[in-house]
């Protein structure tokens, strides 16, 4: 989609050298349902290299989980229709790859964290057996190095007592602490990207923190692309290197980091922005975003973000903006991305 | 987990008093002359009278009758029966056969159960799934007596597919095929019920989810994580159920008269001969009560989150 991404040579399968770790490319996805077709992604298109982090926020239902999911391969069919898109893991699409590649690619190419470690966790397996099992089944370790790696696993992502661990059970371990063992799961197989869906939403915030400093910790060691999916805009500061603002199935907007706090291009990112609360705005009403997300199955004409949006004009209602550079390293789907980042 | 078990096993003692008690009482409390009819068209001799008073202790209050019953019980003395006939051999006797019938059923059911149940679990809707439900349904509404006698007379008078009955003791195996099916029938269509709704709720489990994304072969996502779990709820139906196709053997025993406890437990109560029922009764009562903390105990080894102390 954009110009600088490396397609591969038509009918070729197989990693390409030199090719990004991973790209998705104008991913389309549907839910064929009773009540419609939900138009769940329209074109979503990012890159992650090895040893960055892109954070993919927005709002429940924006689909960044799905993207995610679809990535993975464990989007459930049906519902759900893979209707264009491509997505490739160094230039090679997933997408056209055989079920037994895919697999391969699981775990050891990409792995990924969930938000509920509760129930992503076997509740009937030990944590230690849960994350043995990928190295027996997949590296045919014997039980026992199986065993000894498990440990050091959980020793690396800083839970106390990792032998003793080992041995227990999903609902024995603290919600911290279950998420670290989910790290640890997915790191069994030394995996080049990691994607973390939300991985710190059910945790506390002192305990959200000292995840996200594991997370980053593991990143930065491993030289590993990290896609951090959230709606928290905190979190998303001291973590990341660029940003992808998604909503209603889109991306709306991507940029570094910085430059997208310094200045939005994208209203939708501004009003993100200004809901969040502020210490020195204290005592006033907190700003939200008016409305509801929009409907997928009904999307909006023009850009989907139009009946919220503070600035919509009459353009908005009939268009759809088209995602452009605004500026250098920035993207935008917004009619007046221009003049939004010139401060007008 | 050991003061677990010892809590439970305790906790039987009373449970086991109270429903032997309740039997006994049941038994030996009927109206009416004890001794009509037991000695042919004449009345009882006066000897055979006191002596059959002293045996079973009749002179006595009702509660101690049950406890001398009960102190010669636990040293494996059953008693004999108004015949003069050991009723501990009449069990002896009878029990295998039940037995033999019992897992035979636990069998079908548990294997055609399961696989039904795993199958439409996994497929989701379609013609099996409904085939599956429509003929599990039909089987939960029949009564057994009728799923008994319809194919005593299709397969066996009919078709002679079987042996219409088993009177032989010990019964051989092979005869127990349909009166086993018959037995187990209802429990079966119970059984793929449960398996289907259980694997098709875990099936989109995050648990499983994570699976795939771990990379596992498809097989063992399903064998391992999605079987193991769904296997709780079914696991502990099989095993009560094991006790209660004992104590429902008497209509399958009785439509295909097997020598069964069944067969046993009927013509005691025909013959008013409490000291057969009693045993027999009481013995079932003890195989459910073992069977049951079996199945307690196998629950805390398929589901750690049952804790026990």
């Amino acid at each position: 989609m954009s110009a600088n991404t490396t397609k591969p040579a038509p009918g070729r399968t197989g990693p390409v050298p030199g090719a990004p770790l991973l790209e998705v490319d104008d991913l389309f996805v549907e839910f064929r349902t009773r009540d419609g077709v939900a138009k769940v992604l329209n074109g979503v298109s990012y890159r992650v290299e090895a040893g960055e982090t892109l954070a993919v926020l927005g709002e429940s239902g924006s689909g960044k989980s799905v993207t995610a999911q679809t990535i993975m391969g464990i989007l459930d069919m049906p519902p759900g229709v893979i209707t264009g898109g491509e997505i490739r893991f160094h230039g090679e699409n997933l997408l056209r790859a055989s079920t037994n590649r895919r697999r391969e690619v699981r775990g050891s190419g990409i792995a990924m964290i969930f938000q509920d470690a509760l129930s992503a966790l076997n509740p009937v397996f030990t944590v230690g057996f849960q994350i043995e099992e990928q190295l027996r089944v997949r590296r045919g370790m014997s039980r026992k190095d199986a065993r000894k790696r498990a440990i050091e696993l959980l020793d690396l992502v800083k839970i106390p007592n990792p032998k003793g661990r080992v041995r227990q059970y999903p609902h024995e371990f603290s919600g911290g602490m279950r998420q670290r063992a989910m790290i640890a799961m997915s790191l069994a197989l030394d995996p080049e990207m990691l994607i973390a869906d939300e991985p710190t939403t059910a945790l506390d915030v002192t305990v959200q923190a000292q995840i996200m400093d594991l997370l980053k910790e593991i990143q930065v060691e491993r030289h590993m692309g990290l896609i951090l999916i959230t709606h928290d805009l905190g979190v998303v500061a001291e973590v990341a290197d660029r940003i992808a603002v998604m909503y209603a199935g889109r991306i709306v907007e991507q940029s570094d980091a910085i430059s997208l706090y310094r200045r939005p291009g994208h209203p939708y990112t501004q009003a993100l922005l200004d809901s969040l609360p502020r210490l020195d705005l204290k005592g006033t009403e907190l700003n939200t975003i008016k409305g509801l997300p929009p409907s997928l199955i009904n999307i909006p004409s023009g850009c989907p973000f139009h009946p919220r949006c503070p600035r919509v004009q009459d353009v908005c209602k009939t268009e759809v903006p088209a995602q452009h550079r605004p500026a250098p390293g920035r993207l935008s789907a917004c009619h007046f991305a221009e003049e939004l980042l010139s401060g007008e | 987990m050991g003061r677990y078990v010892l809590r439970r096993l305790l906790q039987l003692v009373p449970v086991f008093i109270g429903t032997t008690f309740l039997i006994y009482w049941l038994v030996w409390s009927l109206p009416g002359d004890r001794f009509a009819g037991k000695c042919g068209e004449r009345p009882c001799e006066p000897a055979y009278i006191a002596k059959m008073t002293e045996k079973f202790n009749l002179d006595d209050p009702l509660i101690v009758q049950y406890g001398k019953y009960m102190l010669n019980l636990l040293q494996g003395d059953f008693g004999i029966t108004s015949k003069e006939v050991s009723v501990g051999e009449l069990i002896a006797n009878a029990y295998p056969n039940t037995l033999r019938l019992a897992v035979v059923a636990l069998l079908i059911e548990a294997v055609i159960g399961l696989a039904a149940g795993i199958l439409t679990g996994l497929r989701g809707r379609g013609f099996l799934d409904n085939l599956v439900l429509v003929s599990t349904l039909f089987l939960i509404s029949l009564p057994v007596f009728v799923t008994g006698f319809v194919l005593q007379i299709v397969l066996g008078f009919e078709l002679h597919w079987i042996k219409t009955t088993v009177s032989a003791s010990p019964a051989p195996w092979g005869h127990l095929i349909a009166p086993g099916f018959v037995l187990g029938s209802l429990s079966m269509a119970y059984v793929t019920r449960l398996t289907r709704t259980s694997i098709a709720e875990n099936k989109r489990a995050d648990f499983v989810r994570t699976a795939v994304a771990k990379g596992l072969p498809q097989r063992r996502v399903v064998g391992v994580h999605l079987l193991r779990n769904s296997a709780i709820p079914v696991v502990t139906f099989l095993g009560t159920d094991l006790g209660a196709l004992m104590g429902g053997a008497i209509v399958t025993e009785g439509i295909f008269d097997i020598k069964g406890i069944g067969n046993l437990v009927y013509d005691g109560i025909l013959g008013k001969d409490g000291a057969a029922v009693t045993g027999v009764v009481t013995l079932l009562v003890i195989v459910y009560l073992i069977s049951n903390l079996l199945v307690d105990l196998l629950y805390a080894v398929l589901d750690p989150r049952i804790r026990y102390d």
